[in-house]
This record gives structure tokens, C-alpha cells and sequence, in this order.
């Protein structure tokens, strides 16, 4: 049975063509932003402003990520903020989802589906339907501009996928290692802590990845409404603070943009193939 | 017995910290959203008990405008989304070299801060130096430059582009990952029998993709029509309230003038279409779900 499966795989030559000019046009579409943004951050400004429209840069230089420092004075803060919101929304997810998940994973309940659902229905709805109760919310809590106000509601939003993430996964672990535990005498608590926690490590440090990056990455919204001080925001609304003045000095908003995705681009090529599986997982398993 | 029921007590002690976390920060929320919404709330220490009074006030042409809009930039952002998705899904999922490093480079507009993404494009619809006016001139495809986020049509436009690019990564990679969960010997069972390529893809993967493609569908929309961040930074509704979405508008009310009362209607209704959407997309899958047992 062999033969198929390998003879189904074999193209002809303008298959092959066919093929690579689909991912050339696909890519371009995904990469345009990218490459158009990485060659204005080295054009000079001067070049930037002139007609006619030139792709590659002539005599381009790193300039723009040396004067930016200057010119974005809050730069360093801004992607501290953002890491440290990050790290701490990250954290929080993960206490909380952690025995969640096995809850849902192991045990079975009255009303074990329905709440999942809930759960999940908390994905339909963004943020900004609920903004109003929640910057009310804040002020009476008074932590409106502090990092509490893009942490409190940022946890919010990301324990659902987290939830179901992990369960998936715990699902998958053998139920004999809890059963073999209980008939040893091992309470609930010891059999969580001693036998699925360490086997269900590699499926949280995923779910700790695709949280860490959904909320680097969605910290827009909470900071932009019950933020105002500078010294707190995160790099996408700092960025934007510079981008809504009147003039914007483009090679250096893309420099600055550049160095601000440098970690999540880190990210994706070391972590690939954890990240995919990791989001697609519940995806297709429904 | 009585272990059974500690298990059940255990399980609920394991659940209650996320549960109130939720409860707290989406439940109440919402369930005060709703009360709002009959209220004249605002930033003045009284509030009163207004009634029906802020429906009232919001349906009008302006707002049916709003929603009309709404569902038309949802619609073609979802559907121009999973066209997209789908066709690099199977150029992705042919067996070509470099398709690990291809899947790869598709992934960063998801990965990255989105409002970072979308500062890129912000440069990119510049009508005087960005690089689609540009090459539309150079290609003498257009005379004079366009400025994309000026005109009401063509900013429409441009932030539909801006979310089918945010999404497409997502739908690629679930509907790749739909591809590979398709048996591989109903393609050897028809490729034994002459099937070709194309064949193939047409009667055997599409078929096998519906469900997964609802699905797909059903999560854009609800993040389509949430959708802040592109609209607020490329045009903040605008001109003239030319991209104005439902989100958009609430945020503007609320958050702009601090009508509390009438944005919380406002949000209200959202709430309503998304419960409506969320049914509509509960019935399908489990109704999938059973045809999938026939």
C-alpha cells in the first residue's frame, strides 16, 4: 500500500509552478506590510516624502533606529510596560485556569457542559460592549490609570481559549495515572499536583505561550480607555500617541514598530510548531 | 459514593476562582450594560430612570446606517477572510519543498501586536508616498495619488483589507489543519480509481471542509463584527462617519461623549446579535455533529 502515497504526491513540473506562484501571491498578501515597512524604517525621511514612489530605498541606512530613542522618549518604557503586563496577565491566566481545566478534563458534574459553554460564550463578546461597566468598575476599584486597569480585564478575556486549550490537552493523558494514584491512597489534590501536573507541563507551557502572545499582542483597546498616563502604557498604545500627531515621522514609527515585534517574532521561529499545534488544537477537535 | 461526591466537591473548588474571576469581570458587567441602558447615566452624580427613552433615541436613519454598514464590512471581511484562508490552506497543504518555513511566514500578522499591523498599513493607504497609490501610478493604473483613507469608499475598503489580513492566518492555519484531518486513503482509494488533482480537491476535500469552514465562518464573524482596533487607528469612523461600525459608534457615545445611558443601548443591541449569531452557530455544529454520527 505504499506505492499511492508516494506516487500521489508527485507533481508534474507546472503543478510545481502552479503551486509555488499560489504561495508567491498568498505570501505577498500576508508579507506586504512587513516588507513595505521594514524598507521605509531604513529610507531616509527625506526620500520618504518625495515623488515619485520608489520601493527600495536608495543609500538606506539604520539611522531610524538610533534617532528613535530620541524622538519616542517613553520607547524603552512602552515595551517594558508591555512584557510586564504580559508576564503578569500570563501568570494570573494560568493559576487560574490550571485546576479549571482539570475540572473540566476529569471530573464529571451537574452542569459540567453548559458551564464550558459559558465560558466560552465569554469569547463573543469583546471588549468594547462592556466597556462603560467596566471603566466604572475600575474607577470604583481606583485603579484606573495604573497597570491594573489593562491586567484586570485583559485576564478576563483570555481564560476561555486557555480553559479549553488545556483541557484538550489534559484529556489526552491516560485516566489509568489517576486511578492508579487514587487506588494508592493519593488525595485529589496530591494526584493534580504529582502526577498531571507534571505530565500536562508540556500543554501548559503552550497554553502560557499562546496567552503571553494574545495579550502582547491585544493591548490596545483596555490601555487606550482606562489609561492615561504615559509612563504605563504598553508599545501599541504608546505607538499610537506618536502616530495621531500631526506629523509622523514614518521611518522612525516603523523602526520603532519593528523593534516592538522583534520578540513575538522570536517567538514564532523558536516555537513554532508548539504554537500551532497549540492554537488549532480545540479547532479541530470540536 | 461518598468519594464520588468529594471528586464533585473538589471539581467546584478547582472552578471557583476562574468562575468568579469571569463573573466579575464579564457577568456583571454585562448584566449592568443592561440596566444602564434604560438609565440617562452619565458623568453627572444622578442618574435617572429613563425607560425605553435611549432605543428610542438611537433608531434613527443615521443608525440604521450604522448597522446596514456594520453587516455589509462583516460580510465581505468574512467572506473575501475564508477565500483567502482557504486557498492558502491548499496551496499550503501540498507537498512541496519549503512548506515548513512557508507556514511559518505565515503567521506574523496574527502573532504581532495588531495595532502594530495595522500602523503598517496606515502607511501603506497613504495617498501621497504609500506603496499602493505608488505602484498604482507606476503601473499607470491611476494619474493622480489616491489617498485611501480620505474618501469614504475607498476607506471602507481599505479597513475590510486591514481585518482580512489580521484574520487570514488564523482561518489558514485551522483550515490547513482541516486538510491534514482528512483520511489520506479516500485520496489513494481515488487516485487508484483515475481521479486527478483537481478532481480530487473538488469532490473529496471541499466536501470533507464544509463543516470546518461553518465553523471557521461563525468565529470570524464574531470577531469581525467586534472588530476595534483597525477601524480606531486607520480612521476613527471616518470621513463623515463613512466607517462607522457598531462598535465603533458605542465606543464614540460612551467612551467620546460619556453617554453612559445611550451606549450602553447601544451595546445592548450588539449583545443581541451576537446571542443571535452564537445560536445560529450552536444549531449548525450540533447539527453537524449528529449528521457527522448517521
Amino acid at each position: 500500500m505504499k506505492e499511492p502515497a508516494q506516487l500521489i504526491h508527485r507533481y508534474k513540473w507546472y503543478e510545481i509552478l502552479g503551486i509555488y506562484c499560489g504561495i508567491f501571491v498568498f505570501l505577498s498578501f500576508v508579507l506586504a506590510p512587513f516588507v513595505e515597512g521594514f524598507l521605509v524604517s531604513l529610507k531616509p525621511l527625506s526620500q520618504l516624502f518625495s515623488s515619485p514612489y520608489r520601493f527600495i530605498p536608495e543609500n538606506g541606512s539604520f539611522a531610524a533606529y538610533r534617532t528613535m530613542w530620541d524622538s519616542v522618549p517613553g520607547f524603552g518604557r512602552y515595551i517594558f510596560n508591555s512584557f510586564f503586563i504580559s508576564g503578569i496577565v500570563t501568570t494570573v491566566v494560568l493559576i487560574m485556569v490550571v485546576p479549571a481545566a482539570y475540572a473540566f478534563a476529569r471530573f464529571e458534574f451537574k452542569g459540567r457542559g453548559p458551564l464550558l459553554g459559558a465560558f466560552l460564550a465569554v469569547n463573543m463578546f469583546s471588549g468594547a460592549v462592556l466597556l462603560i461597566p467596566l471603566f466604572r468598575l475600575m474607577r470604583t476599584l481606583g485603579v484606573l490609570n495604573t497597570y491594573f486597569a489593562m491586567i484586570v480585564p485583559g485576564v478576563a478575556f483570555l481564560i476561555p481559549s486557555a480553559i479549553w486549550l488545556l483541557r484538550t490537552y489534559i484529556m489526552r493523558i491516560p485516566k489509568e495515572l489517576d486511578e492508579a494514584a487514587y487506588v494508592d491512597g493519593a488525595s485529589h489534590f496530591y494526584t493534580l499536583r504529582r502526577v498531571i501536573l507534571p505530565i500536562a507541563m508540556p500543554g501548559i507551557t503552550v497554553v502560557a505561550i499562546t496567552t503571553f502572545i494574545g495579550s502582547y499582542a491585544q493591548q490596545f483597546i483596555f490601555a487606550l480607555t482606562f489609561n492615561a498616563k504615559t509612563e504605563y502604557m504598553p508599545l501599541p498604545v504608546g505607538l499610537f500617541a506618536y502616530f495621531g500627531r500631526q506629523e509622523v515621522i514614518w521611518n522612525e514609527l516603523m523602526a520603532a514598530s519593528f523593534v516592538g515585534i522583534a520578540p513575538a517574532m522570536i517567538v514564532i521561529f523558536f516555537l513554532q510548531r508548539y504554537l500551532v499545534s497549540g492554537l488549532t488544537a480545540g479547532a479541530v477537535k470540536q | 459514593m461518598h468519594a464520588r461526591r468529594s471528586a464533585v466537591i473538589f471539581a467546584w473548588i478547582l472552578l471557583t476562582p476562574a468562575l468568579l474571576y469571569v463573573c466579575a469581570i464579564v457577568a456583571y458587567p454585562l448584566v449592568e450594560t443592561f440596566i444602564l441602558s434604560f438609565t440617562d447615566a452619565s458623568l453627572r452624580k444622578t442618574t435617572n430612570w429613563v425607560g425605553w427613552d435611549n432605543y428610542n433615541k438611537i433608531f434613527n436613519a443615521t443608525f440604521a446606517e450604522v448597522i446596514t454598514r456594520t453587516f455589509v464590512w462583516t460580510f465581505f471581511s468574512v467572506s473575501i477572510k475564508m477565500m483567502i484562508g482557504t486557498f492558502g490552506a491548499a496551496m499550503l497543504n501540498s507537498a512541496v519543498p519549503g512548506r515548513a518555513l512557508f507556514r511559518v511566514l505565515t503567521m506574523p500578522p496574527w502573532i504581532v501586536p495588531m495595532a502594530i499591523g495595522i500602523f503598517m498599513w496606515g502607511w501603506m493607504y497613504n495617498g501621497q508616498f504609500g506603496m499602493i497609490s505608488g505602484l498604482l501610478q507606476r503601473f499607470g493604473l491611476t494619474d493622480s495619488p489616491i489617498a485611501f483613507l480620505a474618501y469614504g469608499e475607498t476607506a471602507f475598503w481599505a479597513t475590510v483589507i486591514t481585518d482580512v489580513w489580521i484574520g487570514v492566518p488564523m482561518v489558514t492555519l485551522y483550515m490547513l489543519a482541516a486538510m491534514q484531518a482528512i483520511p489520506q486513503d479516500l485520496y489513494e482509494a481515488a487516485w487508484t480509481d483515475g481521479a486527478g488533482r483537481f478532481y480530487r480537491f473538488r469532490r473529496i476535500t471541499l466536501p470533507l471542509l464544509v463543516p470546518a469552514m461553518i465553523t471557521m465562518s461563525m468565529l470570524s464573524l464574531i470577531s469581525t463584527f467586534n472588530s476595534f482596533d483597525i477601524i480606531w487607528i486607520l480612521t476613527q469612523g471616518g470621513p463623515n462617519g463613512e466607517t462607522t461600525t457598531m462598535i465603533i459608534d458605542t465606543y464614540r457615545t460612551a467612551i467620546g461623549s460619556k453617554k453612559y445611558g445611550e451606549g450602553a443601548a447601544r451595546a445592548v443591541l450588539i449583545c443581541i446579535f451576537l446571542s443571535i449569531f452564537c445560536l445560529c452557530y450552536f444549531r449548525v455544529t450540533s447539527r453537524l455533529a449528529t449528521g457527522d454520527k448517521q
